[in-house]
């Protein structure tokens, strides 16, 4: 909760000034993994070495979810068994990791992106194409009125 | 005059703040992202359900094996469980669960589907092509071919752009043209389950075949010993009349089972090789490329390549069908049909009608230029391939048989580099979705559409976030 809080409070006192994506890096094969190379526009806002350690934590993270090993051929084997009836009450092992993800996206997030105005987007809900960086800038306001809240910022900045 | 949908569409948001009352005969305000979902999917169940459009030859295919079992289990079970053994029903009822089982799987399910990109990928996209094109070009007509190239495990791999999705597609991701979204792993679009078979379905769709060449086999090798036994007490035509539906089932096994079986053999070996049908039509790995390709992504071992396919983690769905919508989801790059981009034209779709419907470029490392004033794309996104056929929905299984035999003239008709676009590609006459004539109305008015298109869903976005607060 106190994470959405701080989310709300970057929404309102900044606005959106650019986002940056980090592509997908295939030179391994199709495994989901990301690139490391540290974006030109994120020079001022972050140290290179978080960065780096984010992006390299979530690849590890990506690499585990798609490993062939012993479990995952013992949970294909089961599955295939019960004609994959068994996925209906079992979670597979990709969406435990993918919470995991999605916890410690959000751990970096209040600890190390927001209170440096960047905001981080899990990749699942960019269809693990892309991890998308808003940048947030200190808003230059134009006199809107704190009752309209997110809707009037965000329409401000759809149209800006 | 406006559409009629589209008024409807305004007049809601603008009373929904003031009497949500009035709005019960009016169109329902979409709530989950399903109901938004830009391809041609059709989706049940609260979005628990993804078909493709045409389910047709799906429920075909339901009924075949249905009423075909049900007929064994009926007339054939009885006798043979009390002359043989009761073992016999025992596996038909097993083998039929998990036909049944992995086909509604199959076609239930997401096969990969990748989601479009928002509008700030697509615009930070552009930008970087425009960036790495050295953006020259006037406005007036399709700037150049888009490809990204990667090598994976020492092989060149082109990553194509697809201009419906906006995104630089995945080693292996296809768009498949009936189903109107780029596919992950794509193997080739099954009429028969009704769904593409890709990364998340296409073990479902292998074990599937497999249980049914076994179940076919099963039925008609204990129909002939039922028809065989019984006449020996009775004599042949005596037997027949006593168990008519045995003629029936015999009739549909054998008719099914080569081209089931043939399918089986095929989709074991492209597994076994770790290559798409897609790939495998194409010749992309093959030696006759060039000496030193190979496939990269093999594992070097038949065993491995196996596993890796059958047992290998299962990836979750990209799509979030059963998620809510927010006010502040970014909206997707949508075309309003999706198939504005491209061009088609109507001789090469009456050519296409037999022929396999893949990528027939003259070679897989360059790109083709794209023909001015054409208005054809120049990385076609063709995705139905022939490992399963589309037959005419009006013959029965019986076509699937001779189609198997004609993938072989197939693929020399490929290699005759003509210029196949997603929208001549997908299927036979009688099968063909409503897109081709559609584009024909769209293609001059592609640029243009697509600016439209952003500034409408600007305004429609700022009307939502409006009418949320």
């Amino acid at each position: 909760m106190a994470e959405v809080h701080n989310l709300q409070e970057l929404r309102q006192s900044a606005s959106l000034a650019t986002k940056v994506f980090i592509q997908r890096d295939y030179t391994d094969g199709i495994l989901c993994q990301f690139q490391t190379k540290f974006p030109p526009e994120l020079e001022s806002r972050v140290e290179r070495h978080y960065f780096e350690d984010t992006v390299k934590t979530l690849n590890n993270y990506y690499a585990e979810a798609e490993k062939i090993g012993g479990t995952s051929y013992f949970e294909g084997c089961l599955a295939c068994i019960t004609a994959y009836i068994i996925f209906i009450c079992m979670e597979t092992r990709y969406e435990k990791v993918l919470k995991k993800i999605s916890k410690y996206i959000q751990e970096q997030n209040e600890k190390i992106y927001t209170p440096r105005g960047l905001l981080i987007t899990d990749p699942i809900e960019r269809g693990l194409r892309v991890i998308e960086i808003a940048i947030y800038e200190d808003r230059c306001s134009s006199g809107s009125s704190s009752s309209s809240g997110t809707g009037s910022s965000t329409s401000s900045c759809s149209r800006g | 005059m406006p559409p009629p949908m589209k008024q409807c569409e305004y007049s809601q948001i603008t009373t929904q703040s003031s009497s949500p009352m009035e709005s019960p005969k009016k169109k329902k305000i979409p709530r989950k992202k399903w109901e938004v979902f830009p391809g041609r999917n059709k989706f049940h169940c609260d979005g628990r359900i993804m078909m493709a459009r045409q389910t047709g030859v799906f429920y075909l295919t339901l009924v075949l094996i249905v009423v075909t079992s049900g007929l064994f289990f009926v007339f054939d079970c009885p006798f043979l469980a009390v002359t043989i053994t009761p073992v016999i029903p025992a596996i038909a009822g097993v083998l039929f669960f998990f036909v049944m089982g992995t086909l509604l799987r199959t076609s239930f399910s997401d096969p990969g589907v990748l989601p479009r990109a928002t509008q700030d990928e697509a615009a930070d996209l552009e930008r970087q092509i425009d960036i790495a094109n050295g953006s020259g070009s006037g406005g007036g007509y399709r700037p150049p071919p888009r490809t990204k190239e990667v090598i994976i495990n020492g092989q060149t791999v082109k990553l194509k752009y697809c201009f419906t999705c906006k995104i630089f597609r995945p080693p292996r991701a296809s768009h498949c043209s009936l189903c109107d979204n780029c596919v992950e792993r794509f193997d080739h679009h099954c009429p028969w389950v009704g769904n593409c078979v890709g990364k998340r379905n296409y073990r479902f769709f292998y074990m599937f075949i497999l249980s049914l060449s076994f179940l076919t086999v099963f039925i008609f090798a204990f129909v002939i010993t039922h028809v065989i036994l019984r006449s020996q007490k009775t004599g042949f035509l005596n037997a027949l009349k006593d168990s008519p539906a045995s003629v029936l089932e015999a009739v549909v096994c054998f008719f099914s089972v080569w081209s089931i079986l043939g399918l089986s053999g095929f989709h074991t070996y492209l597994i076994s090789s770790n290559q798409t049908t897609n790939e495998d039509i194409k010749g992309s790995w093959s030696n006759k490329r060039s000496k030193d390709n190979y496939n990269p992504y093999s594992y070097g071992n038949i065993f491995t390549n196996c596993c890796a396919a059958l047992c290998g983690p299962l990836p979750p769905s990209l799509i979030d069908r059963r998620g809510a919508i927010q006010s502040d989801t970014p909206q997707s790059v949508a075309p309003p049909n999706g198939i504005t981009t491209y061009g088609a034209t109507q001789s090469q779709s009456n050519m296409a009608a037999a022929t396999p419907l893949l990528q027939s470029e003259s070679s897989p490392m360059n790109e083709e230029l794209p023909v001015p004033g054409k208005m054809t794309i120049s990385s076609p996104c063709a995705t139905l391939t022939l490992g399963q056929p589309t037959p005419p929905p009006s013959t029965s299984s019986l076509a699937t048989e001779t189609i198997l035999a004609d993938t072989l003239p197939l693929k020399e008709a490929c290699e005759g580099h003509h210029f196949l676009t997603p929208e001549e590609a997908p299927s036979p006459p009688g099968m063909l979705t409503p897109g081709s004539p559609l584009t024909h109305s769209h293609t001059m008015h592609v640029l243009n559409a697509v600016t439209q298109d952003s500034m409408h869903e600007d305004s429609v976005r700022g009307l939502v976030k409006l009418s949320s607060v």
